[in-house]
């Protein structure tokens, strides 16, 4: 558990997110944010009913994720949110610590770019901006880089065993996705209902 | 549920809640408007709903959104003007996956709007709506109002699309 930014170790999101969802076992939900997150998401298993795959609502992924956590609060619920896509829509990091959803999740994968559009610099990143001291500062107390793949490991399973909100900050490389998904809205509505509807 | 001894409610808010209650739908997200204070007072007031205020109306419509497909029905309450931040969070969320996301919007901008910008963006609402297929009732009477929002609220859960109920300032009696 890392408060600042100074000695972070840079990861892979798709190795990652094949981790978070390895240590997954009551069929919690996880949400990916636009483009590469659900792709990655897609590559780790994309016969996980758990999973829920948005199309172009950039930087929803939190508040999405939040009101599957309100509705189900006894499942746990990850968001898995890009930096740039996390910019956009700052304000729901207030919005989740005022309610204080305990089985909420929040994972940003910083690459300081918005890979998926060129690679262009996010302002957050020529500024220097902490996304995790952002998240602290809106009143989420639980809220920490991850500064390699032990301290992931020690994160998510904070995240899988005490009350939340958490944000998991994780500092990443520049590679793209691995494996888009495919379009198929109502199908991945369909499945993620179907899968919400089964006891945790 | 309304018992046979509780007289019906008698003002649009009222109503409006009673139409809420009687669809199940629980979970209200808002960004305020002062039009709608007695709707959302009365709601926070009652035990039934969960309600909060959010930061944007696009985090509103994600949080519903996600609600829905969880199984617990929601709405999204805001002012014109917010409404107008909203077509690509609906055409790629609600519209694009057809989940039921119901809103509410107080119209402000016209009969009588002092406000030059309010006035232009209330123009946009109608056409974006009517861009998506969102269905769409203007509430303008208080003896057409409990089955105009009864309804809506009705068809959008069985048709599995987003709707919208527009508060005229006919039925809210709001600026002068
Ligand atoms: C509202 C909105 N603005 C812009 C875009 C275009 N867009 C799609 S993905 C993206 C970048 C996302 O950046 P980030 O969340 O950091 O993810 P990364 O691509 O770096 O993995 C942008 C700008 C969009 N889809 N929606
Ligand atoms: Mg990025």
């Amino acid at each position: 558990m890392t408060d600042n930014t100074d000695n972070l170790h840079v990861m892979n999101r798709a190795a990652l997110t094949k981790r978070l969802v390895g240590k997954l076992t009551k069929r919690e939900a996880v949400i990916g944010g636009i483009g590469n997150s659900n792709w990655d998401l897609w590559a780790s298993g994309k016969d996980r009913g758990e999973n829920f795959y948005m199309l172009g609502s950039m930087g929803l992924a939190a508040p999405i994720a939040f009101g599957v956590a309100i509705a189900q609060p006894n499942r746990r619920v990850f968001a898995l949110e890009g930096d740039g896509s996390l910019l956009m829509q700052l304000g729901c990091l207030s919005t989740i610590a005022a309610q204080k959803p305990k089985n909420l999740t929040i994972i940003i994968w910083d690459n300081g770019i918005y890979q998926i559009t060129g690679s262009q610099g996010t302002p957050s990143a020529s500024a220097g901006t902490d996304m995790v001291a952002i998240a602290r500062a809106s009143g989420l107390a639980s809220a920490a880089w991850a500064a390699d793949e032990a301290e992931f490991d020690a994160l998510v399973g904070k995240a899988l065993t005490t009350d939340g909100p958490h944000v998991i900050g994780v500092k990443i490389d520049r590679e793209p996705g691995r494996d888009q998904t495919d379009r198929d809205p109502i199908r991945f509505r369909e499945t993620f209902s179907r899968a919400m509807a089964q006891a945790v | 549920m309304t018992s046979a001894t509780d007289a019906p409610p008698t003002t649009w808010h009222a109503i409006l809640r009673q139409a809420l209650k009687d669809n199940d739908v629980r979970l209200v997200t808002y960004v305020p408007d002062n039009v709608l204070r007695p709707l959302i007072d009365g709601i926070h007031a009652d035990p039934f709903f969960t309600a909060f205020p959010c930061a944007r109306e696009e985090e509103a419509v994600g949080i519903v959104t996600g609600a829905s497909m969880a199984g617990m029905r929601g709405i999204v309450m805001m002012q014109t003007s917010g409404f107008a931040t909203l077509p690509n969070v609906l055409a790629s969320l609600p519209v694009a996956f057809q989940v039921p996301v119901l809103m509410v919007v107080s119209e402000r901008g016209t009969m009588g709007e002092f406000n030059p910008g309010q006035a232009i963006v209330c123009r946009t609402m109608r056409p974006i709506l009517d861009s998506m297929g969102i269905e769409h009732h203007t509430m303008t009477r208080l003896d057409e109002a409990a089955f105009m929002a009864d309804r809506t609220i009705r068809q959008a859960f069985a048709t599995r699309w987003p709707a919208c109920l527009i508060i005229s300032p006919l039925l809210s009696g709001a600026r002068k």
